[in-house]
């Protein structure tokens, strides 16, 4: 069961949705999750919204056996590293056989549910990754 | 001025279990059911797919498929039986995921199996009347089945997403004309709170889909002075294989135009997703100046039917996105434990 606030949840919605992170015109460097402010250029640094397509690169993975609450119906199941092919790397649920999973897979985005507050509450949507 | 379908957008989930499986935990006869119903497997949902899921990624694909600016996409209408919340819609979750959003109106249908083509519908109105520029109607389901209930053979899930408006140039296939045959009959049903829906067992049959499918049918033939000849190919709603194949002998039209679009046998019965699935195939491999009959079936009940021309736009756009027929292709087998499991029917302690 996830236990994220509504609010917060919804915050970072259009992020999980559709992958949109930052750019950061002086450096070239692209941000995910967002950031509002470069790292590397600080008060130099010029920052924009960025969508990105999704697809990326598993980088690792784990098979995960004992799940915590809430996801118990999906044991085994992925959890991995992605690369962006812009750069930035995100953990993510990897949805498919764990036999098939391999440092390297290419990787596309899937709409699917994350989790949910139990019975009565919120469903919580956004993005994994399968086998390209 | 003309009206009709833009672009459009399938989604079928991988995973697949066979009529003989499930008879098998029942104690049925599988080859007695897989000839009466003319299904032999069906599909089930991932574990973390649902209504929503399927209908972002069906609508998507639709937006994919002919590169359309999202923000053109003024109402978002998602039909559906199986919507994962009881109040709050499916629709915003799709009209954000796929980029329409703020400035669209939303809404969630329910008609039982034709709530997407209700969606169509209401979209056609929008555009032609200048309300919206581009409409999205969405038919998808995770259908539902009582365990050991006879829709449980069929019951299956995906998700079918349309693009509908009204500019000449961009418009892959014409709507010529839409015709509702409605009446209050109760053939199936569920209740609030209800995990499960009821049906009427043979009394779904006759009164329930014959009598609107065929109704609206021929109203539609007459209205606009059309005969099954007249038709490339045509589609009716596929609760199985079987209910169709009577529906357009009952109508005169003939084994090879129903072929392309009657893809129950492998699928099952995807709800608010079949009729518009079959419709989806069959504009997989449509011509240019083809035209398509289509019928939609809903229990309580109501019949929608459509004449569709495919225009020369349908060749630029189609190998953009998915085809059912790939969506269909290479699924994952399992076993009704696994089955169960994804579908909720294992309660953890």
């Amino acid at each position: 069961m996830i236990t994220m606030s509504v609010p917060r949840f919804w915050r970072k919605q259009i992020a999980r949705y559709n992958l949109v992170g930052t750019y950061c015109k002086t450096c070239e460097e692209y941000f995910y999750p967002p950031r509002n402010v470069c790292p590397s250029c600080r008060r130099e640094g010029e920052i924009g919204e960025f969508k990105f397509n999704g697809n990326g690169e598993l980088v690792t993975y784990t098979v995960i056996h004992a799940a915590a609450e809430g996801f118990e119906g999906q044991t085994p199941y992925v959890l991995g590293i992605v690369q962006l092919e812009e750069g930035p790397r995100l953990t993510s649920q990897i949805v498919g056989d764990p036999k098939e999973m391999h440092i390297g897979l290419k990787v596309r985005p899937v709409f699917r549910r994350l989790g949910q507050s139990g019975e009565r509450g919120m469903i919580y949507y956004g993005t994994k990754f399968v086998p390209a | 001025m003309s009206v009709g379908i833009v672009s459009y957008g399938a989604y079928i989930p991988r995973y697949r279990i066979k009529i003989d499986d499930i008879a098998r935990v029942w104690g049925d006869d599988a080859e007695i059911l897989k000839a009466g119903l003319m299904v032999f497997e069906k599909s089930f949902p991932d574990v973390d797919e649902d209504t929503a899921t399927m209908a972002v990624e069906a609508a998507r694909s639709a937006v994919n498929r002919a590169c359309l600016d999202a923000q053109r996409i003024g109402a978002v209408y998602t039909g559906s039986e199986s919507h994962p919340y009881a109040v709050k819609p499916t629709s915003t979750i799709v009209a954000e995921a796929v980029g329409a959003t703020p400035v669209l109106t939303a809404a969630d249908f329910e008609f039982a199996c034709k709530a997407g083509t209700a969606a169509i519908q209401a979209c056609m109105g929008l555009v032609s009347s200048g309300m919206i520029d581009l409409g999205l109607a969405i038919g998808a389901d995770v259908a539902q089945g009582a365990p050991g209930d006879a829709l449980e053979y069929t019951a299956a899930a995906g998700g079918v997403a349309y693009v509908i408006g009204n500019k000449e140039s961009e418009l892959a296939a014409i709507i010529e004309d839409t015709y509702s045959f409605t009446t209050d009959t109760p053939d199936f049903w569920r209740r609030e709170g209800m995990p499960y829906p009821e049906h009427g067992g043979r009394f779904t049959g006759e009164p329930g889909y014959f009598k609107h499918v065929t109704n609206a049918a021929k109203g539609l033939m007459e209205k606009i002075g059309t005969k099954p000849d007249d038709y490339d190919f045509a589609v009716f709603h596929q609760p199985n294989g079987k209910f169709p194949s009577r529906a357009a002998s009952m109508l005169g039209f003939s084994k090879e135009q129903i072929k392309p679009g009657l893809v129950v046998p492998r699928l099952g019965n995807t709800y608010s997703g079949s009729c518009m699935m079959g419709i989806a195939a069959t504009l997989d491999q449509a011509k240019p100046g083809d035209r398509i009959f289509a019928t939609a079936f809903g229990s309580g009940a109501g019949g929608d039917a459509f004449s569709i021309t495919v225009t020369d736009r349908i060749e630029e756009i189609r190998n953009n996105a998915p085809k059912v027929e790939e969506l269909l292709a290479n699924p994952i087998y399992a076993d009704y434990a696994k089955y169960a499991r994804h579908k909720g029917k294992i309660k953890l302690a």
